[in-house]
């Protein structure tokens, strides 16, 4: 018998008295086949959600079944491409449909008619598993993509092509499995996006992502194959932030998610990225970049599978080797897609309407973060850094606190400094990193044992200034002792000098971590020779009148990232600073 | 030949339910014909089998269980338009009620659009120079943006919206002119009519379409207003070049029509009573602004909307801000001191500035002004709080330089009129000069060479007849010398 529609209530359809469909399989809805996906299973109901607007749909339109979950095309051409929720390439639609985004649009996620180089690494006869390498292709200039066994797959090779130029459905190996069935291989593979691509082991963090972005690396790291959350309310730079990070941070993949924000934001990303220079390999940062775009007006389902789509194209390339970074702006509104499927589907709400599986969901998506050993004997990374919107700027809503559970670096936004402009504003009293311990090896033997003691220093005196604040904003600052006073000075400095960072300045907008530590060693070199000062019970103000503190304070600019010796003269001005008082 | 229906199932609010209803499709339109012989219009909103669930935009008032015929009009809410639409005023349905007559449609749009593609999105660069430092200067408008205004009762964001109209200007046309499509939704009869008179003696009226949805009319017309205003818009920008600016007032009323809806329909409510969808639906209009590859025209959308009890972290505000551009706040304060316009500088916001200011668009130095004053005024504020505490004679000599730079950038610079038109110049000019009145080691947002050209103690000394603490030193001096 034909399934047929039912009801029909927003994004939701059902259908009546049918076995036929199966748990998240996916589903084609109505005479224009839209994409939905079965949400749940009754006896008398059928209930899916449809990825588009399901404007013009009539109950008896009928519901063909395809027996699979969603899942994503893998394979080469990924990079480069901005796709929508589900995996439809938003440049095709565009030149099929025009300016506007139609209903029930289908394009092929990947260009079928492209050619690509390919290198074959098997023979026959060789024994493959899940998870090995069959195949090489230049995907860009920067990332050559490996064609990999479907993880649950294994046999022998019985039919290997030559080396050459291939489409992605020509078959170029064939495996004969267990059974003695011969299964085809073609450049891709496909995978449900909520499933976790399987791994062989789990390994321990060791490495940090660097970013370029001095709060972070030196306060606040996160590791690579580690997770972050960047909380804060609108305004106070939360996409700026997410996109520094995807153009700075050193993974070699960046899989940057626009999950129900801005429509203009996405187009600026795509501009820029196109335009921006990769400074380790000299080629447009778009040879390592696949966007994803859900913005808020596009429908509400397929930005509920925009975040699971990244991250499974994230997990594809980690299989590779890669270390990856995925950027997902923002995890509220993917929340807020979760509650208002809820809603139609009248299921009981928790806490402020959320579903009462949003925890469970929200660790879902973070554990899908990792340093991994890979089936394949690679080893790769996949970071999560998922933006959060909380209502009203208020940190104790559902979605921040349960994602405070699950993340282990939390970047906490603060309207105040955002008012203040300074950027970034990321509150130094708020925020923490548990990856420090885990990093301390790598810092020691990459940078300088020096690095994580500096740092250590640093906030000990943003620590003891906020404090001081206490008093100040009661009593004025007039009344402290000079040694107090010395604090006041130098975390202001710290804070204007080290922590506000100008993405618009070309030597500010990345700095490396050995500018980093020199920075911080001149700060705390004026700090020391403060300290003498006070101690020979002579006034503050003596050493802020020699202009010193002004000129420390313009060092971010005045040293340019190429001539790091320039900060040798820092230490002789200092002196004669210092000198000038005695 | 469509199908009538005689009689209904079920009345609620402003929901009529239909039973054994054939081939209707989800969002379709219906046409409800009442024992008097007038027509409403309505929506189905949710179908199950064959009972359907009917909105009916003009209220369900008189509407009885038995005497109303309900036909199928077979295609969702359309907008008839044509380029006749300038100078016309219509419902918030989009019926013309100007007493002209009907359009001749060139086409009819389905209201509630399609979502732009990112792809063929165009980043908006340039920047409106509306004549108003506090805009110009530090949350610039930018064509294809959307740039709220956050304001609460009793405040002039009416006149505000105006004399950015009257203002505007663009720093170059590629399109064919300038439009704007004015939506009033829930606001007064007065209210209307002064932007109708402004318009007019602007000179603008025969560029400007409007949408009246006043407070006295049916609440669930309402919720199509902004959507109707928007698809007229999309026509004039995409097909005919314009660039189109949308006013829309006031989107709180709109929420609250679209709470109402949602509760009579008995769905599940998030924050306050609003329906978890709300965040989506306003995105379904904020979205509608930018400029298309395919077209030389641009929808730039200015909604207002009033903070209830000034709370800018009820869900209406937080939302919108959470989608649009950045938000113009204004602020009873500074509105009680006779500040004109109480933009209250530190919540305001232009996200899209950064890339349509400087060389080229306005001056290089623009976001070293902006930034420096951001940072100085955000300073003043600390000092006022600590002010009151300590009183301003304890302050030191640097806070009191900020306290009376915090006086005369709110005197000057904020507080300008509602007939004063400054170009970008004379604004960054003045804001200059505010930043003048610092000590030159307090401005460390500016890069040296930039500081070095503009930084001028003694124009601002003269301007602002400043007096230096040495020189009250020495009056001081002077006095008890006898």
């Amino acid at each position: 018998m034909e399934n047929v529609i039912y009801s029909i209530n927003g994004p939701v359809v059902t259908v009546k008295d049918t076995d036929d469909f199966s748990m998240l399989e996916m589903v084609y809805v109505g005479n224009a086949r839209l994409i939905g996906e079965v949400i749940s299973i009754k006896k008398e109901f059928t209930t899916i959600q449809v990825y588009e607007t399901t404007t013009g749909l009539q109950p008896g339109e009928p519901v063909y079944s395809t027996g699979q979950p969603i899942s994503v095309t893998l394979g080469p051409g990924i990079l480069r491409n901005i796709f929508d929720g589900i995996e439809r390439p938003l440049e095709e639609i565009a030149k099929d449909a025009g300016a506007f985004i139609p209903i029930g649009s289908h394009v092929a996620p990947l260009d079928k008619d492209k050619l690509w180089d390919v290198t074959l690494t098997v023979k026959v006869g060789d024994q493959l598993k899940g998870g090995d390498i069959y195949a090489t292709i230049p995907e860009t200039d920067l990332i050559t993509h490996k064609c990999m066994v479907s993880p649950y797959l294994k046999g022998e090779v019985v039919e290997v092509k030559e080396n050459g130029q291939y489409k992605i459905d020509d078959v170029i190996m064939k495996l004969k499995d267990e059974k003695g069935q011969i299964i085809d291989f073609t450049l891709t593979q496909k995978w449900p996006i909520k499933q976790a691509r399987p791994v062989h082991k789990r390994l321990p963090i060791s490495m940090p992502l660097i970013t370029g972005q001095r709060v972070i690396d030196t306060l606040f790291p996160i590791a690579k194959g580690g997770t972050a959350a960047i909380p804060g309310g609108f305004g106070t730079g939360k996409t700026m932030t997410q996109h520094q990070l995807a153009k700075w941070c050193d993974a070699d993949i960046i899989v940057y998610v626009g999950c129900g924000e801005r429509g203009n934001e996405m187009t600026q990303v795509l501009e820029e990225f196109r335009e921006l220079i990769d400074p380790k390999s000299n080629k447009p940062l778009t040879d390592r970049t696949v966007l994803i775009a859900n913005t808020s007006n596009m429908p509400v389902a397929a930005r509920e599978a925009s975040i699971y789509t990244g991250v499974t194209l994230a997990e594809y390339y980690r299989d590779m080797g890669y270390h990856v970074a995925i950027m997902a702006d923002s995890t509220s509104r993917w929340a807020e897609a979760l509650r208002e499927i809820s809603g139609r589907l009248e299921e009981m709400p928790a806490e402020e309407g959320f579903p009462a599986y949003l925890p469970s969901r929200l660790s879902q998506f973070y554990e899908r973060a990792g340093y991994m050993d890979n089936l394949n004997g690679t080893k790769g990374s996949v970071t999560i850094i998922g933006a959060v919107s909380p209502q009203g700027a208020d940190f104790s809503e559902p979605v921040t606190q349960n994602t405070k559970r699950f993340v282990r670096t939390f970047w906490a936004l603060d309207k105040a400094l955002a008012y203040a402009r300074h950027y970034f504003a990321i509150n130094w009293n708020q925020s923490y990193s548990e990856y420090i311990p885990d990093l301390e090896r790598w810092f020691n033997k990459n940078v300088d044992s020096k690095f994580l003691r500096d740092r250590q220093e640093l906030q000990s005196i943003l620590a003891e200034e906020t404090k001081l604040m206490e008093i100040v904003k009661l009593m004025g600052s007039d009344v402290l002792p000079d040694d107090q006073k010395l604090i006041i000075e130098i975390a202001k400095l710290i804070r204007v000098g080290y922590l506000q960072q100008n993405a618009f300045h070309p030597d500010d907008t990345y700095v490396p971590l050995e500018k980093q530590l020199k920075m911080m060693e001149v700060i705390l070199y004026l700090n020391k020779r403060g300290k003498e000062i006070v101690s020979a019970n002579k006034p503050i103000r003596l050493i802020m009148d020699t202009g010193i503190f002004d000129k420390v304070v313009k060092m971010k600019y005045d040293v340019p990232n190429n001539n790091l010796d320039l900060f040798d003269n820092y230490y002789k001005d200092i002196d004669e600073a210092i000198a000038s008082i005695r | 030949m469509s199908l009538q229906y005689i009689g209904l199932n079920e009345i609620n609010g402003p929901l009529v339910v239909l039973d054994h209803v054939q081939n209707a499709s989800y969002d379709e339109m219906v046409e409800l014909k009442c024992k008097d012989g007038t027509t409403r219009l309505g929506r189905i909103v949710q179908i199950e089998g064959e009972r359907v669930i009917i909105q009916v935009f003009e209220g369900t008032n008189s509407l009885s269980l038995s005497n109303t015929k309900t036909r199928l009009l077979g295609h969702p809410m359309e907008l008839p338009v044509s380029k006749e639409i300038l100078g016309r005023v219509f419902s918030g349905a989009g019926k013309p009620i100007d007493g002209l007559g009907e359009i001749y449609a060139e086409k009819s749009m389905d209201i509630n659009g399609l979502p732009l593609n990112p792809v063929s999105r165009v980043y908006p660069r340039n920047y409106i120079n509306t004549g108003i430092s506090s805009i110009d200067c530090l949350t610039t408008l930018i064509r294809g943006q959307k740039l709220p205004i956050f304001s609460g009762s009793g405040l002039p964001h009416n006149q505000l919206a105006v004399q950015i109209v009257k203002q505007a200007k663009v720093a170059d046309d590629e399109g064919k002119g300038f439009g704007v499509v004015f939506a009033a939704m829930g606001v007064t009869n007065d209210v209307a009519e002064y932007f109708r008179r402004s318009f007019e003696e602007a000179g603008v009226m025969e560029r400007v379409v409007m949408f009246l949805n006043l407070s006295n009319d049916p609440i669930i017309e309402r919720i199509l207003t902004p959507k109707c205003a928007l698809t007229a818009a999309e026509y004039l920008a995409f097909e005919h070049d314009m660039h189109i600016l949308v006013i829309y007032t006031d989107v709180t009323s709109y929420c609250e029509a679209l709470r109402e809806f949602s509760s009579s329909k008995g769905e599940i409510p998030g924050r306050k009573g609003y329906p978890g969808y709300l965040y989506s639906d306003l995105a379904s209009l904020y979205e509608r602004a930018g400029i298309s590859k395919s077209a030389k025209g641009s929808v730039t959308q200015i909604p207002i909307l009033t903070m209830p009890n000034n709370d800018i972290t009820h869900p209406v505000p937080d939302l919108t801000g959470y989608i649009t551009e950045g938000q113009i706040t204004l602020d009873s304060e500074l509105n009680a001191m006779g500040v004109y316009p109480p933009v209250s500088i530190l919540p305001s916001l232009s996200r899209l500035m950064k890339d349509g200011i400087g060389e080229g668009y306005t001056r290089a130095d623009h976001s070293a002004v902006s930034n420096q004053l951001f940072a100085a005024y955000a300073h003043v504020q600390d000092v006022k709080s600590l002010t009151s505490v300590i009183g301003e004679d304890e302050l030191s000599t640097v806070d009191r330089k900020y306290m009376e730079f915090g006086r005369l950038f709110e005197k000057h610079f904020i507080n300008q009129g509602f007939d004063t038109n400054r170009s970008i110049e004379e604004t960054l000019d003045l804001g200059w000069t505010l930043l003048s009145v610092l000590p030159k080691g307090e401005l460390d947002r500016i890069d040296n060479a930039v500081l070095e050209q503009f930084y001028d103690h003694e124009k601002a000394v003269a301007q602002f007849n400043l007096v230096e603490e040495g020189t009250i030193r020495e009056l001081q001096q002077a006095v008890q010398n006898g």
